[in-house]
């Protein structure tokens, strides 16, 4: 619905409310496209003096062609690491937010395949970028093309008040048939408002306080599985799916903790069937 | 029930005359004569304009959603004032060719841009804003978001005079309008079609302005909660009312009979999420299958129904 600023000459970045805002201005004659003159940006502000290449077969993104729901919109980005090269961290940014990066998935295991989903907020049309890193330093970048929402869906909260009372409440959603030894995909929702620290109060002419969800450890028989650093680019009441390889009896533990410094924690018990 | 409204003023009603002051100053205010929009008189005195079934673009100028105006002895009262500031112009062009008396009171049933971005009109007749406790709140987090859009829909031009104004009364539950001899029924909504729902019964004509809680032929958006749309459309069926003006669809329409194909289009919804999620499917599995059979029923539906589902399934997975 909103038009992507088409020209880019100064980037600054600046602290507010805890959160490092990308603003645009000026104009400039540009030869590339504007999506790849805005990624040139963000490889200097994220990945700077480093050389990012095409992904290739190591990493794949889905993404809808337009977000639906400008505050929930459902990516996942699939690794497959192979000969030798693991695939470590995974980097997702959403190009033309104001806080591109979303997130971060860090990979214990960086030599078995990893799927993530997980759900953004798109605020126009934007690319989004997934960039690997691998454990022989290379970053490889793939994006997707994804229009704004119409209608006038905005990516903010629809019920503000029951946001607040469910803040930190976790749940995790398992398949019915769970092998040992055999991956699963498990889906972790943490209930959080995420506040973007961007809306403006109109009347009192202030900005409420970002407050969002910045970390994710997720633990299986307290060894790691997933590490999350994420900002207010991923969607109120974040939701991750991820890997995991069962033993018989397991135990997954989650710890959260928000920009306010608030920490959640959760523990549940995983029975798997004999593998055999 | 009592009233139990949250009065603002003084001090909204100084920042409001500041920005009545600052329109005037820089020449912006209505337009001398603007074209007036055709209304229908739904019952004596409640006067209605029926939006189109499109999106805002440069030729609709944001005339959308349906807006109008109520008619008492003494007052007048506006209860959405259309999805422009041109939309806005033209409403208040149509009230002054019905009659004199004083715009006292401009109410705005929810934040969406279609039934608001039209206040900015009635800023000479200094009425009290009157919406519901959230709206602000939920404004603060879209106001921005809204201009923007409006601005890349519509265009810089027009999207030049767009104010968001905040509101002057807020009602926290109950409130009642007197417009002479005339009484509003005001209703705050716990969230539903968003979370600042608010509706107005004219009790001299029975007839309920439900905003967008009812929408008819155009496909609804859900931007609060499904349940919680479909638990409030249960307490509306018993408000007595002989006739209902939708937010979008026709005029009016009979009372609660029109909200029969909402019901069931937003209880497809549920149950076919539901049925996604319980077969550990996904947002986009979701988006691709549940109510597709109700397509051919709504205007819109390609570009409503896929944003309903994924909210929807948000939603729902809390269960």
């Amino acid at each position: 619905m909103t038009t992507p600023h088409r020209t880019i000459s100064t980037l600054s970045v600046t602290a507010l409310a805890g959160a490092a805002w990308l603003c645009l201005s000026g104009a400039g004659a540009l030869a590339a496209s504007p999506q790849e003159e805005r990624w040139d940006l963000l490889r200097d502000m994220y990945f700077s003096g480093r050389t990012v290449e095409d992904a290739g077969p190591l990493l794949s993104l889905e993404a809808p062609k337009r977000a639906n729901d400008a505050a929930v919109v459902p990516i996942r980005i699939v690794t497959a690491p192979g000969s030798g090269v693991q695939v470590t961290a995974v980097h997702l940014i959403v190009d033309e937010n104001p806080v591109p990066m979303a997130a971060t998935f860090r990979f214990p295991h960086g030599d078995s395949p990893q799927a993530i989903d997980t759900r953004l907020r798109v605020n126009a049309y934007t690319n989004i970028t997934a960039v690997a890193e691998t454990s022989d330093g290379r970053l490889l970048r793939t994006t997707q093309f994804v229009k704004a929402s119409g209608g006038c869906s905005a990516p903010a909260l629809k019920n503000a008040q029951l946001a607040v009372a469910r803040m930190g409440k976790m749940k995790l959603n398992l398949p019915d048939n769970i092998v040992a030894g055999k991956p699963l995909t498990a889906q972790l929702l943490i209930s959080h408002p995420n506040y973007t620290g961007m809306q403006y109060d109109q009347l009192n002419h202030y900005f409420i306080p970002a407050h969002y969800v910045k970390t994710v450890a997720i633990r299986y028989n307290g060894a790691p599985v997933l590490d999350v650093q994420s900002d207010i680019s991923m969607s109120e009441d974040p939701s991750i799916h991820f890997s995991l390889v069962p033993e018989e009896q397991g135990t997954l533990d989650v710890t959260a903790e928000d920009s306010n410094g608030r920490v959640f924690q959760e523990s549940w018990p995983i029975r798997a069937n004999s593998g055999s | 029930m009592a009233a139990a409204a949250t009065f603002l003023r003084p001090s909204a009603r100084a920042a409001l005359a500041g920005v009545w002051l600052s329109v005037w100053l820089f020449g912006a205010a209505a337009p001398a004569t603007a074209d007036p929009l055709p209304v229908f008189e739904v019952a004596p005195g409640v006067f209605v304009h029926a939006g189109r079934h499109e999106e805002t673009d440069a030729t609709n100028a944001g005339d959308i959603a349906n807006c109008g105006f109520v008619v008492g002895d003494d007052a007048v009262a506006v209860i959405d004032s259309g999805g422009s500031p041109i939309v806005g112009h033209r409403l208040r062009e149509a009230i002054r060719a019905h009659t004199d008396r004083p715009i006292r009171y401009v109410v705005n049933t929810h934040m969406h841009p279609d039934h608001i971005l039209g206040n900015v009109a009635f800023l000479p007749d200094q009425p009290d804003f009157v919406a519901h406790g959230n709206l602000q709140a939920a404004l603060a987090a879209r106001g921005e978001h809204y201009r923007q859009a409006f601005d890349a829909a519509v265009g810089a031009a027009a999207a030049a005079e767009v104010r968001i104004i905040p509101p002057t009364l807020a009602v926290a539950d109950r409130l009642e309008l007197d417009l002479g001899g005339r009484v509003l029924d005001l209703a705050a909504w716990s969230v539903a079609h968003s979370d600042n729902d608010l509706t107005v019964l004219d009790r001299r004509t029975k007839t309920l302005w439900a905003g967008d809680l009812l929408f008819m032929e155009r496909a609804p958006a859900i931007d609060g909660s499904v349940l919680g749309w479909l638990r409030t459309l249960d307490a509306l069926a018993a408000v007595p009312a002989a006739r209902v003006v939708p937010g979008h669809g026709p005029p009016s329409s009979p009372w609660p009979d029109a909200a029969a194909d909402l019901r069931r289009y937003l209880g497809r919804v549920v149950e076919g999420v539901r049925e996604v999620q319980a077969a550990h499917g996904t947002i986009q599995q979701a988006v691709d299958t549940v109510a597709a059979d109700e397509a051919p029923r709504w205007r819109l539906f390609e570009s409503y129904n896929p944003r309903n589902v994924t909210a929807a399934f948000a939603e729902l997975e809390w269960e």
